[in-house]
């Protein structure tokens, strides 16, 4: 009898098995992964649509979420810190799962920061954090960045390397992350080395125009100019103009998102070198934080996750055809 | 204040730019070098090519606060189609128009509708700003296509060791001063500026004098635009957003063209100009912060204000309608 059990459910297990295998056993994740996702909003706020880091984020988080049923609400304050601080306010009482927040500076932001996450939502920053650290941050390490920066400029520049040791630096708007950050790594490393001589350091607003009246001025006055570090390379294409004109050479060390402009203008020696962070890198980064957060569902505020962007140093020698990315045409 | 006699505005700043540059010359090694001289016109050539601008509209006793939005949008387009595949002349011929088109709908919404120009214009440039980033294209900032390096000669060329905007920003300068002393036209605007209603009997045709100066205004934008996108080899048109067109209306009335209208020239503009290109300079050489540039200079042309409000104090005879 006994036997005969055994025998039967053996049989019986064995079809059993065999029908699942035929049929294919359903993933026990999926439905509570794509549930979690379902009718969530994800509000971005950047400081501005209509430039390549802030339209590669937007399009890489609509690639990475919409299939997902994720709503991606765009608030752009065009530049203006106010309208972007209204923004976030009427998101607040509007309530979405998710905000991307994108800061002008680090300190405008912060307080409200905060109040979203009281109430009850998930903010990731991105690129330009504020002062108040919230449930993630996706971007470059400015500190780092600077550092080795300065670095690069000291091997180009040093004295001991046959330079001249005068550099300059054209940050963007001062009170910026990347800004203040980033100086702050190139004041540690430039006060190791006293033999560099940091002849000017001035803030040029991101535009180009003011980079170039600025650039043009300080390579005038210091015909031996050997590096200059600039903050963002869509602003230093006026740098560079300017370094054209003077006819001196000088090494331009740019940084952005890696569009493909940064590659088109280090082959047609715009720049001397690019550092990139990559934003379709980052955008998914930003999109992988959101799923995590949304499946979690934790307190908004109650971890802190930073991921800094890996950096490229970008040269005419080692770039590669797929070094710089290209945003979808649009219509 | 006798002892001065009548002081102009114009000579005040005059006088300003001039006690800076040997404060400058004296203080800072490399200032007064021809090669900085140089080098500090050309960084305020396109603000005084848009002085001129707005100089030509406000003496016809209008402002046009436009003028940046028609430069940026007019040139971003351009560099759009060019970058579309469309021949670069033609594609300037299109950009060109658009600014004419521009300049003429201001102009008939103050001439013949009778909107304020203030209120006309500042509406204008937010609607074109808004217009060019939805319809003619998606980015802040155009870059000037590979095909189109013949037109960086005009920003960052050098002519007999004289870069090119200097030359452009004196050919416009030449241009708009032939323009009010020696033309019919430009006479009629200054007419017009000082005192409408007496030009109007006296049989100048106001309404498209007006007209014109919206137009005029609109092509010396377009030309600003072009030297803006050729130095720098792109054309950011966040300038539309920014504070660029008070630093336009700055250089026209620190110059001394009255807001009132009628009053001023030409020389007033390259005046204020230099002015704010010598601080500009001097600053940037003695590497002062960004922002504590801004308070010198707000200081400074505070300073000049003062100074002209107690040499030449306003009465009824000098105080006219429509001062701001």
């Amino acid at each position: 009898m006994r036997f005969i059990k055994t025998a039967l459910l053996a049989s019986a297990l064995a079809l059993s098995a065999s029908a699942a295998s035929a049929q294919g056993i359903d993933d026990p994740t999926r439905a509570p992964y794509y549930d979690s996702f379902k009718g969530k909003v994800v509000a971005y706020v950047p400081v501005a649509m209509g430039f390549d880091l802030t339209e590669g984020w937007a399009a890489g988080l609509k690639e990475a979420l919409e299939p997902l049923g994720i709503k991606i609400d765009i608030r752009d304050p065009n530049w203006s810190t106010d309208v972007g601080a209204q923004a976030i306010t009427s998101l607040i009482t509007e309530k979405p799962d998710v905000l991307v927040v994108h800061n002008p500076d680090v300190s405008s932001y912060a307080r409200l920061l905060k109040k979203a996450e009281k109430a009850g939502i998930y903010v990731v920053q991105v690129n330009m954090r504020s002062s108040y650290s919230t449930d993630a941050f996706i971007g470059a390490d400015y500190v780092t960045m600077g550092g080795q920066i300065a670095q690069r400029l000291i091997d180009k520049c040093s004295p001991k390397n046959g330079g001249s040791g005068k550099i300059a630096v054209i940050q963007g708007v001062l009170t910026a992350a990347a800004s203040a950050y980033q100086m702050q790594g190139i004041s540690d490393v430039l006060k190791e080395h006293p033999e560099m001589n940091l002849v000017s350091n001035q803030a040029a607003d991101w535009d180009a125009t003011k980079a170039k009246n600025i650039a043009a001025t300080v390579l005038q006055q210091h015909p031996d100019l050997c590096g200059i570090a600039g903050f963002w390379d869509v602003m230093d294409i006026g740098t560079a103009a300017a370094i054209k004109e003077s006819g001196q050479d000088v090494y331009l060390i740019s940084q952005g998102g890696g569009n493909q402009s940064a590659c088109d203008g280090l082959n047609n020696g715009t720049y001397s070198e690019v550092v990139v962070y990559n934003v379709p890198g980052q955008a998914r980064d930003m999109a992988n934080i959101i799923k995590q957060l949304l499946q979690h569902k934790q307190t908004p505020g109650s971890t802190k996750t930073t991921l800094f962007t890996p950096l490229e140093f970008l040269t005419k020698a080692n770039m590669k055809p797929g070094s710089c990315w290209s945003l979808p045409k649009k219509g | 204040m006798k002892f001065f006699g009548r002081v102009s505005q114009e000579q005040i700043v005059f006088g300003l730019a001039a006690l800076l540059c040997i404060g400058f010359a004296i203080t800072l090694q490399g200032f007064l070098t021809p090669n900085n001289i140089l080098n500090l016109i050309r960084s305020v050539s396109i603000l005084g090519i848009l002085g001129v601008a707005m100089g030509l509209v406000v003496i016809g006793r209008g402002i046009d606060l436009s003028l940046v939005s028609v430069m940026a949008i007019s040139i971003a387009w351009t560099l759009q189609l060019a970058t579309d595949g469309m021949s670069l002349p033609l594609a300037l011929a299109l950009g060109l128009t658009f600014a004419l088109i521009v300049g003429m709908t201001n102009g008939f919404l103050i001439a013949y509708i009778e909107i304020p120009p203030i209120f006309a214009t500042l509406a204008m440039g937010t609607l074109i700003y808004g217009f060019g980033r939805y319809f003619f294209f998606g980015l802040d900032v155009m870059y000037m296509p590979d095909d189109a390096h013949i037109l960086t000669w005009f920003g960052q060329g050098v002519l007999f060791g004289v870069p090119v905007p200097i030359f452009l920003f004196a050919g416009v300068c030449f241009g708009a001063f032939l323009f009010l002393r020696y033309t019919k036209y430009g006479r009629y605007l200054r007419a017009v500026g000082d005192n409408q209603l007496a030009a109007r009997i006296t049989g100048v045709p106001t309404r498209p004098i007006v007209v014109l100066q919206y137009m005029l205004s609109s092509l010396i934008g377009f030309i600003a635009g072009i030297v803006t996108a050729a130095s720098v080899s792109s054309m950011n048109t966040r300038v539309a957003n920014s504070t660029f067109i008070y630093d336009v209306i700055l250089v026209v009335v620190l110059g001394g063209i009255g807001l009132s209208g009628g009053r001023g020239g030409i020389r007033n503009v390259i005046v204020g100009t230099l002015l704010i290109g010598v601080l500009l300079n001097g600053m940037t050489i003695m590497d002062i912060q960004y922002t504590v540039q801004n308070v010198i200079k707000g200081v400074i042309l505070l300073t000049a204000i003062v100074i002209d409000t107690i040499l030449n104090p306003r009465d009824e005879q000098t105080a006219q309608q429509g001062d701001i």
